[in-house]
């Protein structure tokens, strides 16, 4: 038997390329105090921390949650680190909220943060390996021939990239704390954009960010004696795969597949087009909304295009994905998961301001990260869930 | 204010003795000599080249024999890179592609020349290109890339 999880609190940064003016122990704070501000809570009320980022590579600082640890009021509580590469904000969420449903903490804070402009991310990303061919050139150059697989099976038009990126970016407009704000994008000025890693463009990839995310989790009696808007955590699931293996399918990972069946079904989701209102996914390069759509069942297999291309997926759509704007507006590595946890969860309490998708119910968060190896997802609702 | 030093740039550096153990030694012997040698898993029989430290990721057993693949392969899937970086070995554009040699079930990554870029496919037969032989050491930058073999048609269902 494990305890109702809440969410009750969630706060970001100001995403941008390089926000010079805090560091990082003052990027954390700031998503940590609006967090705590939702929440009705201060720091001296929380019991735990739990804290997620990308390898250390990416700033050059090792073990960062050390001495971040007052910054984080985590002198004398326990403080908790996970590593899951990219899909670490949603490990990380997913941890915290572990521990409150273990009924081992009452109040848990959780935080995924990346400050790429005090690291090279790029650099980080594409060490060669001792003895191998040097052509490895960053996460888009591992994601790209993916993609190229993908359109290759699929038959997808070479357009549906693009056409993700404007809608994403479009929607980063009504959200405040994105990074790109693109008023002028449009389809024809997108196909224009120069490939980077042939199939992507530079307008279909995520940007290069600093940013922070930060959520508390509670028990049941405590959100409820609160009486603050409230998400409830409904299901959470984790997976893995090797890299890389004989026979591997790196289009639509089997632990991907298994991570989203596995989450669907200990919320009672059978069908979740018609059960989920809103999904916030990990799309760092703009092919893998369709990618991913197939990959969590949202749609059959080699159709996910046709949801971009009918608009499924856009605000007003059946299936909104990302409104927030998504990784390809934002992308503080570490963050991103947790960004897709919390506005998932933004979403079912009604705080999501201009991108709120109106008398949404139930949201879909999902992270991915590593080479595809890594998931992390929850659904969460505006009820408490019945199991 | 404006006189504060905000942000300091300091270059970190590492050395390291890297190890190639029992999983690795073979393979990399093999490519010093011009050889293309992986090994096969005991349980799913898969060719792992290259090695991978020799553990079988799907079994999580020590990979067994040790098995010569071929120098031609097929083109699985690659990218052309455009994008310059901090540490980048190689000029821009180039062609980085997966490569399944023929008897090896895992591809490989590597350079693809001796063509123009937009002729590059998936299912492409290609073959590696060695440097003179003086140069090899343990690395599979002995090979400097994979050129077009000229037979798709021929291209093996392994």
């Amino acid at each position: 038997m494990t305890e109702r999880v809440a969410i009750i609190g969630v706060g970001q940064t100001k995403h941008d390329a390089c926000r010079a003016d805090v560091s990082v122990a003052g990027l954390i704070r700031e998503a940590v105090d609006r967090a705590l501000e939702g929440a009705g809570l201060t720091l001296a009320e929380v019991d735990a921390i739990v804290i997620g980022k990308a390898p250390d590579m990416l700033e050059g600082i090792v073990m960062p949650e050390l001495w971040l640890a007052d910054a984080l009021g985590a002198a004398g509580k326990p403080v908790f680190r996970v590593h899951t590469a990219g899909s670490v904000g949603g490990s990380t969420a997913i941890v915290a909220a572990q521990h409150v449903a273990a009924g081992v903490h009452d109040v848990v804070l959780t935080i995924g943060f990346e400050k790429q402009s005090d690291g090279n991310a790029m650099w980080a990303l594409s060490v060669p390996l001792p003895f191998g061919m040097p052509v490895h050139a960053g996460a888009g150059g591992y994601f790209a021939p993916h993609v190229r697989n993908y359109i290759e099976q699929s038959g997808a038009p070479d357009y549906v990239g693009s056409m993700v990126a404007v809608k994403d970016r479009t929607n980063a407009l009504k959200n405040p704390y994105a990074h790109l704000h693109q008023p002028d994008i449009t389809l024809e000025n997108a196909m224009e954009s120069p490939m980077l890693w042939d199939p992507i463009r530079f307008v279909e990839t995520c940007p290069s960010s600093d940013g922070a995310c930060a959520l508390v989790l509670t028990s049941e009696a405590t959100a409820d004696r609160l009486d603050v808007p409230t998400a409830w955590v409904h299901s959470t699931a984790m997976r893995s795969e090797p890299t890389m293996f004989a026979g591997r399918n790196s289009v639509s990972p089997r632990a991907g597949e298994m991570c989203a069946a596995d989450v669907f079904a200990q919320a009672g989701i059978t069908n979740p087009l018609e059960e989920i209102d809103v999904a916030e996914i990990y799309v760092p390069f703009s092919w893998f909304e369709p990618m991913w759509l197939e990959n969590l069942g949202f749609a059959p297999r080699h159709e996910g295009w046709r949801f971009v291309e009918d608009g499924v997926t856009e605000m007003t759509g059946t299936l909104p994905v990302n409104p927030s704007g998504g990784v390809l507006s934002s992308n503080p590595i570490g963050a991103s998961g947790m960004l897709r946890f919390g506005e998932a969860a933004m979403q079912v309490m009604g705080t999501a301001g201009d991108h709120q998708i109106d008398g949404a119910r139930k949201a879909f968060g999902q992270a991915y990260g590593g080479g595809s190896q890594f998931f992390a997802m929850w659904v969460v609702g505006a009820d408490k869930p019945t199991t | 204010m404006s006189d504060d030093v905000l942000r300091l740039r300091q270059p970190i550096e590492v050395t390291y003795t890297w190890s190639a153990g029992p999983g690795s030694s073979g393979h990399m012997q093999a490519l010093s000599e011009g050889r293309l040698v992986g090994k096969r898993c005991p349980v799913c029989e898969q060719v792992y080249f290259p090695p991978r430290g020799g553990i079988c990721p799907r079994d999580g057993v020590f990979l067994g024999d040790d098995v010569e693949v071929g120098q031609t392969g097929t083109i699985t899937t690659f990218c052309i890179v455009n994008v310059p970086f901090l540490g980048q070995e190689i000029e821009i554009p180039y062609v980085a592609a997966s490569i399944m040699l023929d008897g090896s079930d895992l591809a490989v990554q590597h350079l693809i020349q001796g063509c123009p870029a937009d002729e590059v496919h998936v299912g492409m037969r290609v073959t590696a290109v060695w440097k003179p032989a003086e140069e090899w050491s343990t690395t599979l930058a002995n090979i400097t890339h994979f050129a077009p073999a000229g037979n798709d048609e021929e291209a093996s269902d392994a």
